[in-house]
Order: structure tokens, then C-alpha cells, then sequence
């Protein structure tokens, strides 16, 4: 045998398995979903294999683009609160000493292993009406009020679940700084902000847009803590997905929902990119 | 130190807002009263009516089930894959590809799936969801494994070469013994990743069956009581157990192979 054939049979018996599954389990199933946003819905459920605009310009319906909104604003606001909550926890986790880094660390990933659920059903727990923080504000004169349900609780659920995926890359990137640049810009007799804003944010940027990016894309197509915290009610794209293809049984429509969404995140990414290159 | 002493108000409320739910979750699951809220006294029994819920053991051997299958198909194909994608191939695309169900929504990949086992007329059942589960955690093995591989030695694959041994027997010797912590690495996450799996699984096991996941859903969903704080606590406990168990011995696995 020779060795391009030997090779190329290489290339074969490790590459085919794997890549076979992935075109089966996913580029197919990718490629049918795409295919039914140009089809209609059958009276039944179902597909009737008949090319309609239909759903996109069903898309545009101030109802449906207001739901993207929504989901754009919640999960903006959790990227927004995630960083400027993880940004200094990043920052001083990376001045501590050595083996207390590592326990600092652990203690921010930890909560992210537990079963996602049951970190979503804690805070029905705190925030439901007899709650705990109901009764702290009741000690206080306050409340009671309507915690959950509403936009805010699903912000919190959806800040409590993906925080540690934004204090984890700028972590990193604080980490790698050389700490010899902020004393340089000290002696030069800058001042701390002024270090921080010249010298540590600009050469941590690329960390900050990973994070971002980590906490936004699980955010803004999320339906389980809108559905469980924000009381079910159609509020975010993922809420009107899961609907369409489990309940409403549209699955064309839910296809083109799904198409926005990962149009919406295709959109940030090359954003990110561009944006990491620049910067 | 002093200047950023203001630093250190977002720092502690992370971690705060990090644990005060889940130390509240515990407290609650002793609660000797009916209510998930309200403390009404020490109790051991909701551990106890958690241990003959069926459902609950059901739905457990069911998530176990489900993962054991999940991460046997993708420690296999994701191993390959990555000595594939490393010593085989240069292919930028086969790569993004290869990576693509780590980074796309699992809501997407949960209604794609749905709709093909639709078109093929697959009930479902558990091994729907296995299969589906080995998608995205191939992904996951086959990156980790990967990172290993291309700071691996190629030197000791060219000599067992050079001494007379076969492909596949260099393959089996040689490559997968210095590989082994790379592809345990891998299967615990695709185990763990399994385990905790929600979205994907919701759309793709029918309505004969649940995994643990789906019950706890369908339980808070009817009313929440203390029973679920108990098994939250159980699960918190395992989880805590494994991540501080993983770090150990991976800083063992560092140790040595610096050694």
C-alpha cells in the first residue's frame, strides 16, 4: 500500500463515523427546518409541501417582532448586569493569591454543574408571594409584592445561570495581562481609572465580547426561564418556538422563528469577530 | 490594594447571588411543614417520601440510562473524530463543522431533531433522546480529546512504526494509552452534560417516558412542595461531589504529567 492511499484510508476510517452521524443528526435535521419556512402548515398539523412567503411576512407582524424585541431586551440587559458584576468579580479573583484564585474559581463554576432546573426553581422558592424575600420586606413594613412573573425574574434567572460564563473568559483574558503595563502606567503617574481605562479594558476587549457572547446567545433563546420564571406566557422567541412546534403544532412557523433566531445570533457573531480583530 | 477597595461590592454580591439560593433550596428541605417556603421546624421526612416516589426513580434510571448511552456513542465518534480532524485532515470547514453543536442554541438543534425523527418515523422513546444527546457531546469529547492530541508526542507513533508495528496496532498501543486522559476528560463531560441535559431531551422523548430533568419540570409545574427541595439538595450534593472530585483529579493528572 502506498503511503497517500495508506493515508487517505487513515483519513477515512477515523473522519466517516463521526462525520457521517453529524450529517444525519444535524446537518439534515438543519436543513429540514430551513426547507419548512418556505412551506405551509397542514389543517392537521403536519407540512403541505406548497411554496408560501407566508411565514416570513407572517414574521414581520408587529406581534411577532415584538417578542423579538423582548427577547433582544432581556437578554441584552442580563449581558449588561453579567458584566458589570462579573468584570470586577474577574478582576479581584485574579489579584488573589494563588491557591485562593483556584478556590475562587471553583466556587463561580460550581453552581453552573447543578441540574439547570433546579437553579431555576430556587428562585421560585425566594421570590414566590409567601417567599423568603417577601418576608424579609413583610419585617421591614414592606410588600408584599409580585415578584415573579414578570420581565425582572426572568433577568434574574437568566443572570443566575449564565454568570459564571462570562466571569470565566475575562478571567482569563485579566489573567493573562502582564502586570508590568498597569505599573508602567502608574509610574507614569496615571491614575487607577485612568489605568484601567487606557491600559487593562482596551487589552481585555476581546475577553469581554467572549463573554458577552456566552451569556447572550443562551439568554436570547431561552424558554424554559421565561416559561417557569416570567409565568408562561408567550414573552421571548424561544416561548413562541416551543409553542409552535409542541402546542400550536405550526412547525413552519416555528422554523422561521428559529431561522430569526439564529439569524439574530450568526448577526453577533460576525460581529464579534470584526469586532475582535479591530480591537 | 487600597484604591480598588469598591471592587470588592460586585465581587462579594457575586458570590452571594451565587449561593444564597441554593443555601435557601437545603434549608427548605428540612422543613418539618407542607410548604416550600416557609420553615416550620427540622425534618428529615421529605428525604424520606422522595425515596419511594416512583416517578422519581423512574425518571432517574431513565437520565442514567440516557447518559451511559449518550456518552459511550460519543466518547467512540468523538475520539476518532478529533485524531481525524488533528492528524488527517486540514480542513478548516470539517472543523467548524465538527464544533458547530457546542456553540448552536440547543432550542434549534432540539426542534431540528424532532422534525427529522418526524420525517423517518422514529418513535420515541430514550434511545431518541441518546442518540440526540451524542450530537452535541461528541462535539464536546472530540474538542477535549483534540487539545490533548496536538500536544502529544508523535515521536513514539513513528517509532512503533518503525519497529515493524501495524497501523491499528500503533493506533491501540501507542496512540490511545497517551490519549486515555484526554478521552476520560471527555466522557465526564459528556456524561455531566448529559445528566443535567433539559431542552433537548423535552423535545425529543415522546410522552411514554421522562428523564429526571423532565420530572422535576413537570413536578414544579403542578405546585412545588418540599419533596423537590430534598431532591435538589440530593442533586446538589452529587454535583458539588463530582466538580471538586474532577478538579482533584485532573491536578493529579497535571502533577503527573509534568512529572
Amino acid at each position: 500500500m502506498s503511503p497517500s492511499r495508506g493515508r487517505r484510508l487513515g483519513a477515512f476510517v477515523f473522519l466517516s463515523p463521526g462525520l457521517t452521524y453529524l450529517v444525519v443528526l444535524l446537518l439534515v435535521p438543519l436543513v429540514l427546518v430551513l426547507s419548512y419556512t418556505l412551506f405551509q402548515r397542514g389543517r392537521f398539523g403536519g407540512v403541505v409541501y406548497e411554496v408560501t412567503g407566508e411565514n416570513f411576512s407572517r414574521l414581520l407582524d408587529p406581534l411577532y417582532l415584538g417578542v423579538v424585541g423582548t427577547s433582544l431586551k432581556l437578554a441584552g440587559l442580563t449581558t449588561l448586569i453579567a458584566l458589570l458584576l462579573g468584570y470586577p468579580t474577574a478582576y479581584l479573583i485574579a489579584q488573589l493569591p494563588r491557591k485562593w484564585k483556584t478556590v475562587a474559581l471553583v466556587a463561580v463554576v460550581l453552581p453552573f454543574w447543578t441540574n439547570f432546573i433546579i437553579r431555576v426553581y430556587a428562585w421560585i422558592i425566594l421570590l414566590n408571594g409567601p417567599g423568603l424575600l417577601n418576608s424579609g420586606l413583610k419585617a421591614l413594613g414592606l410588600g408584599p409584592y409580585e415578584l415573579l412573573y414578570n420581565q425582572g425574574a426572568i433577568v434574574l434567572g437568566l443572570l443566575y445561570s449564565y454568570l459564571p460564563l462570562m466571569v470565566l473568559p475575562l478571567y482569563a483574558a485579566i489573567e493573562r495581562l502582564d502586570p508590568q503595563l498597569r505599573e508602567a502606567s502608574a509610574n507614569l503617574g496615571a491614575s487607577g481609572f485612568t489605568t484601567f481605562r487606557k491600559v487593562t479594558l482596551p487589552m481585555t476587549v476581546p475577553g469581554v465580547l467572549t463573554g458577552c457572547l456566552f451569556v447572550f446567545v443562551p439568554s436570547f433563546g431561552n424558554f424554559v426561564i421565561p416559561e417557569m420564571l416570567g409565568g408562561g406566557k408567550s414573552i421571548m422567541v424561544g416561548n413562541l418556538i416551543r409553542t409552535e412546534f409542541l402546542r400550536a403544532r405550526d412547525w413552519p412557523f416555528g422554523s422561521t422563528l428559529a431561522l430569526a433566531l439564529v439569524a439574530v445570533l450568526v448577526v453577533l457573531l460576525i460581529a464579534q469577530s470584526w469586532a475582535a480583530r479591530r480591537g | 490594594m487600597g484604591r480598588s477597595k469598591w471592587l470588592h461590592v460586585p465581587f462579594w454580591a457575586t458570590y452571594v447571588f451565587l449561593y444564597v439560593p441554593i443555601i435557601v433550596l437545603v434549608v427548605m428541605s428540612f422543613n418539618s411543614g407542607k410548604s416550600a417556603y416557609t420553615y416550620e421546624g427540622f425534618s428529615l421526612k421529605w428525604y424520606g417520601e422522595l425515596a419511594q416516589d416512583e416517578r422519581i426513580r423512574d425518571g432517574l434510571v431513565n437520565t442514567l440510562i440516557v447518559a451511559v448511552g449518550s456518552t459511550a456513542l460519543a466518547t467512540v465518534l468523538g475520539t476518532l473524530l478529533a485524531v481525524g480532524l488533528v492528524r488527517h485532515t486540514r480542513s478548516k470547514t470539517l472543523d467548524a463543522f465538527a464544533l458547530m453543536p457546542a456553540v448552536l442554541p440547543d432550542l434549534v438543534l432540539a426542534i431540528g431533531l424532532l422534525v427529522f425523527y418526524g420525517m423517518i418515523q422514529l418513535t420515541l422513546g430514550l434511545y431518541s433522546v441518546i442518540l440526540a444527546h451524542a450530537v452535541f457531546s461528541m462535539a464536546f469529547v472530540a474538542a477535549v480529546v483534540r487539545t490533548r492530541l496536538t500536544n502529544a508526542d508523535t515521536s513514539l507513533e513513528e517509532a512503533s512504526r518503525d519497529l515493524g508495528a501495524g497501523p491499528v496496532v500503533t493506533f491501540m498501543k501507542v496512540t490511545l494509552p497517551q490519549l486515555a486522559p484526554g478521552i476520560i476528560a471527555g466522557a465526564l463531560l459528556a456524561f455531566t452534560l448529559s445528566l443535567d441535559e433539559f431542552v433537548i431531551a423535552f423535545f425529543t422523548i415522546g410522552n411514554t417516558e421522562q428523564t429526571l430533568p423532565i420530572v422535576i419540570y413537570s413536578m414544579i409545574r403542578f405546585g412545588v412542595t418540599p419533596k423537590i427541595n430534598a431532591l435538589a439538595a440530593i442533586l446538589l450534593l452529587v454535583s458539588f461531589t463530582a466538580v471538586i472530585a474532577g478538579q482533584r483529579i485532573t491536578k493529579i493528572g497535571e502533577s503527573r504529567a509534568t512529572d
